[in-house]
């Protein structure tokens, strides 16, 4: 079992198709395994063995019939925001905590298309709004690495199932990081695609200029094989993106040389803790070692990216979440006097303290006489943040730096200081800000021998690249193996 | 700009969450901490920028005027808090 556990995708593809293993065995195992150990995790909300084996069985069909896929049979644990017909969807809230979804997302569709398993739904911070877990009405999620750490959030079930060897691969999702800090936090590789690569049918909305969905697994070469999966048009998105398709393997074994790896000098400041700092000049060695260069540029609006972001993402989440009202699904108030009472009450009721504090900032910032100071401004100032990276990439191919400014900080250190949590999303928002693809991978340990994370950010649509950067030092270097058990 | 839990209240009406005063004063505080954050941003001339509202400029898509979607009503109600006849319930509105 444990050379399984420990199995890339591409080895546990090739067990399948040479009838080493059925997915219904591996999906078995894995099942058994989330048994044995997401008491200690709380990675998963929702484990189905019965539609799990179900699907397992599908797989197994089509590998007899040699119309498999490179991931047919392979179990993909799925972030509890993705719609999935049959299955409880509750995206971390009270709100849906009974909602079982009439339909599939664009996601799901394509992953049940070529026969993948869905092995269970991943906890999650409360309708994806957190940097810790914390604030899942499903309980914290432990850092397999350390059980006093947290996670990492909003995908922190994602992260720690993988970390912790309960899944081969998950899905996750990033509005301003939450898909790479969880992924840096618990010593994995995840990417945010361009936005508009993958589609948003059916993952539920939080704020939908910067939401976006991408893998979540143990190496780069991982990730491109689930990516050739998510990757693709949905009419049913408005701003998914029609383009040809790409197979993200094909750059994966090209050489570094004369790759320019531009360094922000924003991100090699104050704010990095010295144990991170370590690791990530140790990889930009090993990165000189293979060939690349590194120059100094500069992103000068690096400290407007975080203001910026917590009045977009409330605003945008303010007028997505106003669909919660107890009327055609989810919560509803026991009891209530007349219509608007049972909106506010279970509005009251069914979100958490985090969910209502951005509702709370999302409505302000849109309300009459504040719309031009907050939400224009904001605007305005993403439009310079992009113009940063513009100007950037005239100089650089890719951009390094830390994924976040410390490793894991501790179950319960921040929950109380919204402002400290946000600030810990410093060197990723600026990504979904701008849609540029960017993704975390291990590079080391920090303080107590918790992960770090190297942060990768592309160009529009050079996810190929990126991934050839990531598998290449993922070839010379084995952090990508190290597990915590 | 100081919000007062007046404002919070107001805030909190117009996004139909109730809250009580305990709540809207601990509310308070958080929202002033974030506001302070959020007002490094007028330190910034923006007079000559256009804002962004999208990560891509893409235009929006249109399709032709045909029935796409199929009637999923009744698994759709099936989870719905309460229903009656095809119909949603909520209080009455109208005497």
């Amino acid at each position: 079992m444990n050379t399984l556990l420990n199995a890339s995708l591409k080895q546990l593809s090739s067990h399948l198709a040479n009838k080493k293993i059925s997915s219904t065995e591996l999906t078995t195992e894995f099942l058994n395994r989330i048994h044995e150990l997401n008491s200690q995790y709380n990675a998963f909300i929702t484990v189905n063995e019965e539609m799990s084996l179900a699907q397992a069985k599908t797989a197994d069909t089509l590998l007899a019939s040699g119309r498999a896929s490179p991931l047919t049979g392979i179990p993909i644990a799925q972030k509890d925001i993705f719609c999935a017909k049959g299955w409880l969807t509750t995206c971390g809230s009270k709100m849906l905590s009974n909602f079982v979804s009439p339909y599939d997302a664009g996601v799901i569709e394509r992953f049940n298309l070529i026969g993948a398993v869905n092995i269970g739904k991943t906890n999650m911070d409360e309708f994806a709004m957190g940097s810790s877990n914390e604030t899942s009405f499903y309980g914290v999620v432990r850092n397999p690495w350390d059980p006093l750490a947290v996670p990492g959030g909003s995908s922190g079930g994602a992260a720690s199932a993988v970390a912790a060897r309960l899944a081969p691969a998950a899905t996750g999702t990033d509005t301003g990081g939450s898909i790479r800090q969880p992924a840096a936090l618990c010593g994995i590789s995840g990417i945010k695609p361009t936005y508009g690569l993958v589609s948003r049918y059916g993952m539920i909305a939080f704020a939908s200029s910067l939401d976006q969905a991408g893998p979540m697994a143990k190496s780069a070469e991982d990730l491109a094989l689930l990516l050739n999966v998510m990757v693709g048009f949905d009419f049913r998105d408005s701003t998914s993106l029609q383009r040809d398709a790409e197979d993200y393997t094909l750059d994966l074994s090209k050489p570094l040389d004369g790759v320019r790896i531009g360094l922000p000098k924003e991100y090699f400041a104050e704010g990095m803790s010295k144990d991170v700092e370590a690791a990530i000049e140790t990889a930009l060695d090993e990165y000189r070692k293979l060939g690349a260069q590194t120059v100094e540029i500069s992103l000068p609006n690096t400290p407007l990216s975080i203001p910026v972001y917590y009045v977009l993402a409330p605003a945008e989440a303010s007028s997505n979440l106003s669909r919660f009202d107890g009327v055609r699904y989810g919560y509803r108030a026991e009891s209530y006097s007349d219509l608007g009472d049972m909106y506010r009450k279970t509005r009251a009721q069914g979100f958490g303290p985090e969910v209502k504090r951005r509702i709370l900032i999302g409505t302000y910032v849109l309300s009459h006489g504040y719309y031009d100071a907050y939400y224009i401004k904001a605007q305005k100032l993403r439009r310079l943040i992009a113009q940063d990276f513009a100007d950037a990439y005239k100089h650089c191919d890719i951009i390094m730096g830390p994924t976040t400014p410390t490793v894991a900080f501790n179950l319960g250190e921040k929950s109380n200081d919204p402002i400290q949590m946000y600030l810990s999303d410093i060197y990723t928002s600026a990504a979904n800000l701008t849609g540029l693809p960017a993704m975390s991978i291990p590079v080391g340990f920090g303080d107590k021998h918790r992960p770090v994370g190297l942060h990768i950010i592309g160009n529009y649509f050079r996810e190929a690249q990126m991934l050839n950067v990531a598998h290449q030092y993922q070839q010379a270097t084995d952090w990508h193996q190290q597990s915590p058990l | 700009m100081t919000l007062t839990v007046t404002d919070v209240k107001r805030i909190a009406d117009l996004a139909y969450i109730e809250i009580d005063h305990g709540e809207a004063e601990a509310v308070l505080t958080q929202l002033t901490g974030i506001f302070n954050l959020i007002e490094t941003m007028q330190s910034i001339d923006t007079s000559s920028v256009d804002p962004m509202s999208h990560a891509q400029s893409v235009t929006q898509r249109l399709r032709d005027d045909e029935v796409t979607e199929t009637n999923q009503r009744e698994s759709c109600q099936a989870i719905a808090p309460q229903v009656e006849a095809g119909l949603y319930l909520v209080p009455k509105v109208i005497e």
